[in-house]
């Protein structure tokens, strides 16, 4: 790294660069995610009031205990695997990133894919995990399970799971739309052009950021 | 590969691309690119201040009809009923529903699209870039993007008062479960889905304009602009604008969440309700007060919002014509921080009488009443500023004082509020919306107003006309508190707001006259806002010229830009900064530009 030298007598806050040494676009990509903290922030946090006012709770390891294929009894197998993919698509994304600091375009296209592929399988078993849910009578307004000491439980449940699992999702489908335009980019030697593959890295920042989500949504929902 | 190099190549191009774009956009631009679908800050902020003017307009006139119910609740208005139509104006008289409707949009009209999108949408804008020395904003292409979520959301909430049911029509904070519910009233049909597509509308165009502004502040400012040389206007809308994206964010969840239970059979926010000719509906579990929470986690935050951006202008505008230094340039800052941080922390003051737990309320009282500390201080340094001030009294400067009044006024009072004991005789009468409007509405419209008069010259080249701007002063501040005043012992005696009509209670009837008096001034300050209208209309087309670049000898960098800036606001280079924002009187000289380098023998400020 080159920038060793320049840093010593740099006055970083004093104007005409950037202070933290990024362009723009990173600023408010990093911005961005604050603000959308706050958002699942705010919509776990009215998950975590709504349940603590709430007499019972449905058991995770008794809803969620379903594997294709298996059958029932595999408590939390499934979202494990779910979540075990997520978190191997953030280790394929740091390849991509590390890759385009590199200027190996070769490097960022490969990891690009294996991310794209990780997404739509974490967002395709969320799909069967839904869908076998639905089965079950589970929908918005409607809960089938009963609580953990067997008493009629509230549709709040279901309508938190659906609401916060869909709106990241939403987040997971939007960061796989992101990384197929940053890999057509790539293919199309735009960033070779530019120079840098500096959208990579902000690509990258919100992908590990949607991970880090899940992460939070996963406790919430599956393990307490 | 340093990504240093790689940035510095990327600067280079972009400076160029800008120069580039400015010679460019000289000399053959289509009316598309140049006036509708521009990417320049100073046409995006124009575009945001003349949306912002007509909602104000229309939000003003929604106050003169509901003022006509409430202040003559006996008349018959035969001929308003012919220009609105039934549903607004029955035998007479404004209905109910329309009434309930009128003073739902009038706030949410008010508070989002003209003190926020109209106020920070246009001054950070116009001035992030001028004042810090850039060509543009971090991304023109953005910023376009806001303006024109923004005007979506304009059109879907105009929309929403033609449909055949009437717009929402359950208060500006749309609590659960009127908005919740369909059934509960006409407006919680779809004038209410509508409200809410447009409100989500605002808060993507709040967040792609302050993720902008951020990072224009913090990466483009101009060699030698550190932090503490910026002028206080960039310091206030840089804290407006990280308040919104850390509070909108909230709202938008509970949006979300409301939807659903609006279409989606979820009871997020309803327990068990029963509905008169409907019965007992499916939903249990929620609780109304979630909605609260999450409402007004922004709700708060976004009173500073609205009011941050004024505070700063009227500090750059007080110093400018007192030729004076601000007074407390450090404390402007850590004061406008202190109410950043606060605004976050004293949500639950609105409702101290939701069935909030005393100890909790005990924790807000007290953090609220800590924001009495950075307000004091802001306060002070206005007068002490204007203190033995050389003052100049321009328009600008006349509402600039006028807000700093306003503020003083309305703030007092909000000690009385922020105390939960006193509020829960307080709360929901007319003592709040006297607290309210002082401190914030009107208070942050005299913001407006001043930062419109004063930048008037730079934006369009010309001069409004001082003579209308003196009378529409007067007629507004008189106006304002002659409107207001009177509210507080409203309040005090107990009168609520949102009645549709008060003449049946024998505790408010005493009332009546004051109610028509205020009305009365509510009729004639709006026409005072007409002559504004028209004067700023008139003036970009017919105003007297500006021939100076910088009419009003201030120090900071808008004023070293060519008197009609292009895109790309500076001819040259963009100048350097040598020196803080208010060298005013300074060593026998009335003012010395920032870009003037320090002198050998300059004493220190």
């Amino acid at each position: 790294m080159s920038t060793t030298t320049a840093t010593v007598t740099t006055k970083w806050w004093s104007g005409g660069k950037s202070p933290f040494n990024v362009e723009y676009g990173k600023v408010m990509m990093w911005y961005f995610l604050m603000s959308d903290t706050f958002t699942f922030g705010a919509l776990l946090i009215a998950y975590g009031t709504t349940r603590f006012a709430t007499q019972g709770w449905p058991d995770p390891n008794h809803v969620f205990n379903s594997f294709p294929g298996l059958g029932a009894g595999y408590p939390l197998l499934f979202v494990s695997l779910m979540t075990f993919i997520l978190i191997l698509s953030s280790v394929t994304m740091v390849l991509a990133v590390q890759a385009g600091q590199n200027m190996n375009k070769k490097g960022v296209v490969t990891n690009l894919i294996f991310t794209i592929i990780g997404g739509l399988a974490f967002l395709s078993c969320q799909a069967w995990e839904w869908t076998h849910l639905f089965h079950e009578g589970a929908w918005w307004g409607r809960n089938p399970f009963l609580n953990a000491d067997g008493t009629q439980s509230t549709t709040n449940f279901t309508n938190f799971f659906f609401t916060i699992t869909g709106f990241h999702g939403f987040h997971v489908f939007s960061g796989v739309v992101i990384n197929v335009i940053m890999l057509i980019m790539a293919l199309n030697n735009t960033f070779e052009k530019k120079g840098h593959y500096l959208m990579i890295e902000k690509a990258g920042l919100y992908w590990h950021f949607v991970d880090l989500v899940w992460v939070f949504v996963f406790t919430c929902f599956y393990l307490v | 590969m340093s990504t240093e190099i790689a940035l510095g190549a990327g600067a280079g191009l972009s400076t160029e691309l800008a120069t580039e774009h400015h010679e460019h956009h000289e000399h053959h631009q289509s009316f598309i690119t140049k006036y509708v679908f521009s990417t320049d800050h100073k046409m995006i902020s124009k575009q945001f201040l003349i949306t912002g003017i007509i909602w104000a307009f229309l939000g003003g006139l929604m106050s003169v009809l509901f003022r006509l119910q409430l202040g003559y609740p006996d008349s018959h208005f035969y001929w308003l009923q012919d220009v609105l139509g039934k549903f607004w104006v029955d035998d007479g008289r404004i209905t109910p529903q329309a009434y309930y409707a009128l003073v739902t949009i009038h706030g949410t009209v008010m508070i989002f699209f003209v003190l926020t999108a109209g106020l920070s949408g246009t001054f950070a804008n116009f001035l992030i870039p001028l004042q810090i020395g850039a060509r543009d904003m971090a991304s023109p292409f953005m910023n376009m993007l806001s303006y024109w979520f923004f005007l979506a959301a304009g059109l879907v909430m105009l929309s929403s008062l033609f449909v055949e049911t009437g717009p929402f029509s359950g208060g500006w904070v749309a609590y659960a479960p009127l908005s919740a519910l369909r059934d509960a009233s006409p407006g919680s049909k779809s004038g209410m889905d509508l409200w809410l597509i447009a409100m989500i509308l605002f808060v993507v165009s709040s967040l792609l304009g302050g993720l902008n502004y951020v990072a224009t502040i913090l990466n483009m400012r101009t060699k030698g602009m550190s932090m503490t040389r910026l002028p206080l206007t960039i310091w206030a809308l840089f804290f407006t604008a990280v308040i919104g994206i850390l509070s909108f964010p909230v709202l938008f969840s509970g949006f979300i969440l409301l939807i659903f239970d609006r279409n989606f059979g979820t009871s997020f926010y309803l327990s068990d309700i029963f509905i008169n000719g409907v019965g007992a509906l499916p939903n249990e579990g929620g609780t109304a007060i979630l909605y609260q929470h999450l409402f007004w986690f922004l709700g708060h935050p976004e009173v500073y919002i609205v009011l941050l951006p004024a505070m700063g202008m009227a500090s750059e505008i007080m110093s400018i014509n007192s030729r004076k230094p601000i007074f407390g340039y450090m404390a402007m800052i850590g004061s406008l921080f202190a109410i950043c941080i606060l605004s976050f922390l004293v949500w639950a003051h609105h409702m101290f009488v939701s069935g909030l737990n005393p100890f909790v309320g005990s924790v807000f009282v007290l953090l609220t009443l800590l924001i009495a500390v950075p307000s004091a201080i802001k306060v002070f340094n206005w007068l002490t500023t204007l203190w033995r001030g050389n003052i100049r009294f321009t328009p600008g400067m006349l509402f600039t004082i006028g807000f700093v009044s306003l503020f003083i006024s309305g703030g007092l009072t909000g000690i009385w509020l922020g105390d939960s004991a006193i509020d829960i005789h307080l709360h929901d009468t007319y003592f709040v919306i006297a607290h309210f409007h002082l401190v914030m509405g009107v208070a942050s419209m005299f913001g407006m107003f001043a930062g419109i008069y004063h930048w008037f010259p730079k934006m369009y080249g010309r001069y409004m006309n001082n003579t209308l701007a003196y009378i529409h002063f007067w007629i507004t501040l008189v106006g304002a508190y002659l409107i207001f005043w009177p509210m507080h012992y409203e309040g005090l005696a107990g009168m609520p707001r949102r009645y549709y009509d008060y003449s049946s209670w024998e505790s408010f009837k005493q009332f009546a006259e004051l109610n028509r008096f205020i009305s009365t001034v509510v009729i004639i300050t709006f026409a005072a806002q007409l002559l504004f209208i028209f004067n700023f209309f008139y003036s970009i087309f017919k105003g007297r010229k500006v021939t100076t670049k910088n009419p009003w000898g201030a120090n900071t960098l808008e004023w070293t830009t060519p008197i009609n800036p292009g895109h790309g606001n500076w001819d040259g280079e963009i100048p350097e900064v040598h020196r803080w924002a208010y060298d005013y009187n300074k060593d026998g000289r009335e003012f010395i530009p920032q870009t003037e380098p320090v002198g050998a023998d300059e004493s220190q400020h």
